[in-house]
Formats: structure tokens, C-alpha cells, sequence
């Protein structure tokens, strides 16, 4: 019974293992092929010197999305903060509203921005009726900034939101106990037992904040391009060199692979918070 | 009075909606007396201990602390200090921080803490702990780390919430005697809550006895063993036979139509009474010379005695002797006129002290039901 069951664990995850194979670690090699070869397949280190060519877009994508990723812990922390207080029926209220958006396609939300945004748009027509403006906001590093916030505020709360959610109430209560007022629980309690949920929002923002593209040409125009749009240039726009676009996705993963280590570090230690 | 008393409750009720939690407790504790709060689960002890802290309010009445109203003061503006059930130690600080925790709250010198806390960990015997973290430490040790924690802030009046539960037996016991032994050299107030009667009789000054958020019986150990108020307090604290009486005068008791000797007074003539016998008080004889006649329905070895079940006229007895009987033996049983104690009827009467269907599961699911079977027993009384 046992062998049998043993060998029917293996046939499962042989699949899983095959699936990683074929959709993670194949495309992976493909894209340090690419990025090491040129357009005849020739082994080559252009593509990788020829990024230093592109540091700028480099850093204001860093830039940008590091901001997103600061406003969206500011936005989001005190939020999750408030939901995890209010009873359970509520919460389940807030949830709703929080994800609501994430139902509705992430273009469509972004269009409605720049028709929001725009010089002749609807919050500078409502301006004009009380003598402001016209403010221009399309096109911008805010807009793009905006923008980002706007999507990826969901992935800062609901994380945040489930450890708060289950930090055991007697940690607060001994810390009342021992002379802890409001301000030094949160300080002192809740937000280190909120670590882990603060680690996890800021990789989830900042992954996909740093390497989006659609936000950036809608509401940033040509003029804030970001790696992301770098890279679809490189492969659907003009330029097409898909050699130098693997080696700047390269460069981009291993940007993000460094960030989330040294959020890691902030992480350590803290995985038996939970443990009650 | 009111410099001598540290805690008072005065008429406190608390509700959980319909459900009366609290119903007007009152209660004075004395400076430096070890109080232990003793009941069934869901009897109110722990709220009486999270309204003292400040965690509760109370729906109505009032707390003073050494004459001062505390009600509507917060838990961090309280000068008391608790040890939680599961002790609730900071899982992000190692133990000389989670020690350090109410030193710093309040802004002390650096140097002070760590002179405060090093002698602290001594005292608590954990030197050389300082850097651990608390989630490595075995069960008695974080228990220690919570005492350190909340003595270190030298509170008058130390709760404790059911604060050996956790521990095995060996451990709970040696920790009894440290936690009277560190109540007695600090001169602390412990309020201590515990659902274990042992407990209770061997580490308090005053035991409160409660259920169903009513305080049953304040008293000394002593009083509460020897002198138990009605049918609740006799069978929640140690075992008791206890049968339905009549009171025929002062010093003679009616039971199981015969007449006894014994030593109470004061009750009206022919008053329906409960009598207490404790298991240990009924000597096991000849037949012929008992005052009541007997037959063993089971025996169990429990050591230091044999624990026996004996039919007395359908109603079962529990006798512990240190001679061997058989099932099926009958024997004699007698009972020294001071052995009986003597108790007004009350809501309880009926409700315990036959071991019928006794064994040693039905015993702790016991504590936790038993408001059915009022009625009916009502009626044989």
C-alpha cells in the first residue's frame, strides 16, 4: 500500500516537475541564450555591454516604481491596519471594495485614468468651472506614478491585511498590560509582528511596478519610458532586437532578484511570528 | 479598611449579550494576601481577572484599587501586572527584551534596565538566557520569562490567568512552590486563577469559589474543605457523599432513616438539610457493628487507599479505606459525629455527591454541564 502510494506521489509531481521544465526553466535558458547571442546566433557580450546605453531608463523605472511602492505602504498600511480592527462582517465589505477593480480589465482601468487625466479631460473640465487650470497631468512621471498606485494598491493591503488579521490579541494586551500605550503597541508590537505581511506587499508591488510597460505608455506618453516598454520595443515596436531585449529582461530579473534578497534579509527571523 | 484592601469589586456585572457572565461580584483583597479565583470553565473567573486588568469593562459597579476608582481607566494606566495563560511572550524579542518591555515603555536609563534585568533573569533563574529567543524556550522556561517580565515592574497586585495549565505535573508542582515562594518574598498581591482545586487549597491565603458568575464561598482553605456552603462547593472541592438530611434537633441528623450524632446547630426542627461526608471521614467495619449497612459495588487501588463504592439503600457512597474490601462484600459503616457537615438546601441540592455513575472520565466532564438534571433531584429533596 505504502509503495503504492509513494509511487503515485512521484507520477503526480512528475507532472508539476515536467510543467516547470517545459514553461520555466526552457524559456529561462532561451532567454540567456539570446542574450549572450547575435541575430546569426553567434556567442556575443553586445547585448549586455550595450545596455549601460540605457542606465537612465533603468534608474527612473527603479525610481518610479520604488515611489509607487512607498505611497502604496503609506496608503496601504494604516488601511489594512483599520480593516483588521473593524468586526468580521465588515471586513468582508472592505475586502469587496478593495478587489472590486481588480475584476474590471487592468486596460480598461488605465484608459479611464487618461480620459480622467487628460488636458481636456474630465477633472480639468471640473477644474475650469471653478477657475482652475487647465493642470497638466497626462504624460507625466505623477500620472505614471498615479497609475501604478492606483493598480497595484490591492497587492500592498491584502497582505499586510492577513498577518495583522491573525497577530494573537494577547501580544497587545501584555504589552497594554506593561504600560504600552496605543501609540507603543504599534510601535513596538504591531508593526514588527506586521513585518512579514510589509515584506511580502512591498515585493509585490515593486516586482510588477518595475517592470510594467502598458502604464507607463498611457499615461506617461513616449517621454517616461520604462524598462518595460524597453523591452516590448525591442520585441513588437520598431526597433525589434530580440537579442538585446532578453539581455535587458536579464538584467531586469536579476535587479529584482537582488531587491527581494535584501527584503529577505528584513524578513529573516520573523517566520514564527505567526506561530502563536 | 480601604488602606488595607488593594483590590475591591463592588456589585460588577458583565454581559455577553443575554448571557449574564458576571453577576454582582464583590470582592475585597487584602495587601500582600495570595487570593486564587476557583471555578468551572465558563464560571467567570478569567473575566473577573481581565476586569481587574482593564482588558473588561464592567457593564456595572465598580473597582478601586486601594480606594481609587478604576473604571474607565485603560490596562497601561493600571499598576497591576499579569501572567497570561500561554504567557503570551513577544515572539520578535529575545528574552532579555521581552523582560526589558515595561522598563523601556516607560523611558528608563539604559543602565538601570540592565541592572533591573540581569537581576530579574537571576531571580527567575534564567541567567545566561538574554540573548535566547523566546520561541526556543521549553514550557517552565517561558513561564519564568513571563514572571520576570511582570515582576520587573514591581506591581502591587500580580494576575495570574491559569498560568501552569500548560505545564505537565512534575513541573506544575515545583512551579506552586516557586510562585509562593517569589509571592512571599516580594509581598506581591497574587490574584491567581485556576480551574484545579489542589492547586488552590495548597498555594492560597483566601480561595474564592465561583459559578455561573456568582461567587459561591470566600474563605480559607480550610473553611472552604471543612465548612462548604452548599452541594457545589462540597463536590468541586475534594470528593463528597453528600445525601439528603432532615435536621430532627440541634447536634441530630436524619439520614437514610437512621439517626446521627453530630456537631451542627442552629437549624429549624425537621429542616430538609444536605450532609456532607467526606470519603476519608466513613470507617469501613463489621456489618453488624456499622451504623449503616453496605454493599461494595467497586474497589480501585489508588495508592495511599483503596477508593470503594458502596450502596447505602440505592444511593452510592465513596469511601476511601486503607483496607481491602471485594466486590460484592457487605460491610458496616461508621461515621464520628463530627465527620458530618451539615448544609442549608440550595439551588445545587441533588445536583452531586452520589457516585452512581462515577469513574474518573464522568469526574472532568462533570465541571463543565450539570444544569439539567435540577429539576427531578429538586423533587426527591
Amino acid at each position: 500500500m505504502r509503495k503504492h502510494s509513494k509511487n503515485k506521489k512521484k507520477y503526480l509531481s512528475a507532472i508539476y516537475i515536467l510543467w516547470m521544465l517545459v514553461f520555466t526553466i526552457i524559456p529561462l535558458g532561451l532567454v540567456v541564450y539570446f542574450s549572450l547571442t547575435t541575430i546569426d546566433g553567434k556567442f556575443t557580450f553586445e547585448n549586455l555591454k550595450n545596455i549601460g546605453e540605457y542606465t537612465p531608463v533603468f534608474l527612473s523605472s527603479i525610481k518610479l516604481s520604488a515611489i509607487s511602492t512607498a505611497l502604496c505602504l503609506l496608503l496601504g498600511y494604516p488601511f489594512a491596519y483599520i480593516i483588521s480592527k473593524v468586526k468580521a462582517s465588515k471586513q468582508v465589505i472592505f475586502m469587496i471594495f478593495i478587489m472590486l477593480p481588480m475584476w474590471i480589465n487592468f486596460l480598461l482601468r488605465t484608459y479611464a485614468w487618461m480620459t480622467l487625466l487628460e488636458n481636456n479631460g474630465i477633472i480639468n473640465r471640473l477644474l475650469s468651472f471653478i477657475g482652475i487650470g487647465p493642470v497638466h497631468m497626462i504624460n507625466t512621471q505623477g500620472a505614471v506614478v498615479l497609475g501604478m498606485v492606483y493598480n497595484f494598491l490591492p497587492y500592498m493591503i491584502i497582505p499586510i491585511f492577513n498577518v495583522m488579521t491573525k497577530i494573537d490579541k494577547s501580544y497587545i494586551e501584555a504589552a497594554q498590560d506593561l504600560g504600552a500605550n496605543n501609540r507603543r503597541v504599534m510601535t513596538r508590537i504591531i508593526f514588527p509582528l506586521s513585518m512579514p505581511g510589509v515584506v511580502s506587499g512591498i515585493t509585490m508591488v515593486f516586482v510588477p511596478a518595475v517592470s510594467t510597460f502598458i502604464i507607463s505608455t498611457m499615461l506617461g506618453g513616449g517621454s517616461n519610458m520604462m524598462i518595460g516598454d524597453l523591452i516590448e520595443l525591442q520585441f513588437l515596436g520598431g526597433s525589434y532586437d530580440p537579442n538585446l531585449g532578453s539581455a535587458l529582461s536579464l538584467v531586469l530579473m536579476v535587479l529584482i532578484l537582488i531587491s527581494m534578497g535584501i527584503m529577505n534579509e528584513f524578513d529573516s527571523g520573523e517566520e514564527d511570528v505567526l506561530a502563536v | 479598611m480601604q488602606d488595607t484592601n488593594v483590590v475591591t469589586l463592588e456589585n460588577v456585572c458583565v454581559d455577553f449579550g443575554e448571557e449574564k457572565v458576571l453577576d454582582h461580584i464583590s470582592l475585597s483583597i487584602k495587601n500582600k494576601e495570595f487570593v486564587t479565583l476557583l471555578g468551572p470553565s465558563g464560571c467567570g473567573k478569567t473575566t473577573t481577572l481581565r476586569i481587574i486588568a482593564g482588558f473588561l469593562e464592567p457593564n456595572s459597579g465598580n473597582i478601586y484599587f486601594e480606594g481609587k476608582n478604576m473604571v474607565g481607566v485603560p490596562p497601561y494606566k493600571r499598576a497591576v501586572n499579569t501572567i497570561f495563560q500561554r504567557y503570551a511572550l513577544f515572539p520578535h524579542l529575545n528574552v532579555y527584551e521581552n523582560v526589558a518591555f515595561g522598563l523601556r515603555v516607560k523611558k528608563c536609563k539604559e543602565k538601570e534596565i540592565d541592572e533591573k534585568v540581569r537581576k530579574m533573569l537571576k531571580t527567575v533563574n534564567l541567567n545566561g538566557f538574554e540573548n535566547r529567543d523566546v520561541s526556543h524556550l521549553s514550557g517552565g522556561q517561558q513561564q519564568r520569562v513571563a514572571i520576570a517580565r511582570a515582576l520587573i515592574n514591581e506591581p502591587k497586585v500580580l494576575l495570574l490567568d491559569e498560568p501552569l495549565s500548560a505545564l505537565d505535573l512534575k513541573l506544575r508542582k515545583d512551579m506552586q512552590v516557586e510562585l509562593k515562594n517569589i509571592q512571599r518574598e516580594t509581598g506581591i498581591t497574587f490574584i491567581f486563577v485556576t480551574h484545579d482545586q489542589e492547586e488552590a487549597l495548597s498555594m492560597s491565603d483566601t480561595v474564592v469559589v465561583m459559578d455561573n458568575g456568582v461567587i459561591q464561598q470566600i474563605g480559607t482553605p480550610e473553611d472552604i474543605y471543612n465548612e462548604p456552603i452548599n452541594a457545589f462547593v462540597a463536590d468541586f472541592i475534594g470528593e463528597s457523599n453528600i445525601i439528603d438530611g432532615r435536621m430532627l434537633e440541634d447536634y441530630k441528623v436524619l439520614l437514610d432513616g437512621v439517626v446521627f450524632d453530630c456537631v451542627d446547630k442552629g437549624f429549624e426542627k425537621n429542616e430538609a438539610v444536605d450532609v456532607v461526608i467526606r470519603p476519608e471521614d466513613v470507617d469501613v467495619v463489621e456489618p453488624e457493628k456499622g451504623m449503616l449497612k453496605a454493599t461494595v459495588t467497586a474497589v480501585t487501588f489508588k495508592g495511599v487507599h483503596f477508593e470503594i463504592i458502596a450502596d447505602v439503600q440505592g444511593f452510592k457512597w465513596m469511601i476511601q479505606s486503607t483496607d481491602i474490601s471485594y466486590v460484592g462484600d457487605n460491610i458496616g459503616l461508621y461515621i464520628e459525629p463530627d465527620a458530618f457537615h451539615i448544609m442549608k438546601k440550595s439551588k445545587y441540592s441533588g445536583m452531586f455527591g452520589d457516585y452512581s455513575t462515577f469513574s474518573d472520565e464522568m469526574e472532568e466532564i462533570a465541571g463543565i454541564s450539570f444544569s439539567e438534571q435540577e429539576d427531578n433531584t429538586d423533587a426527591q429533596a
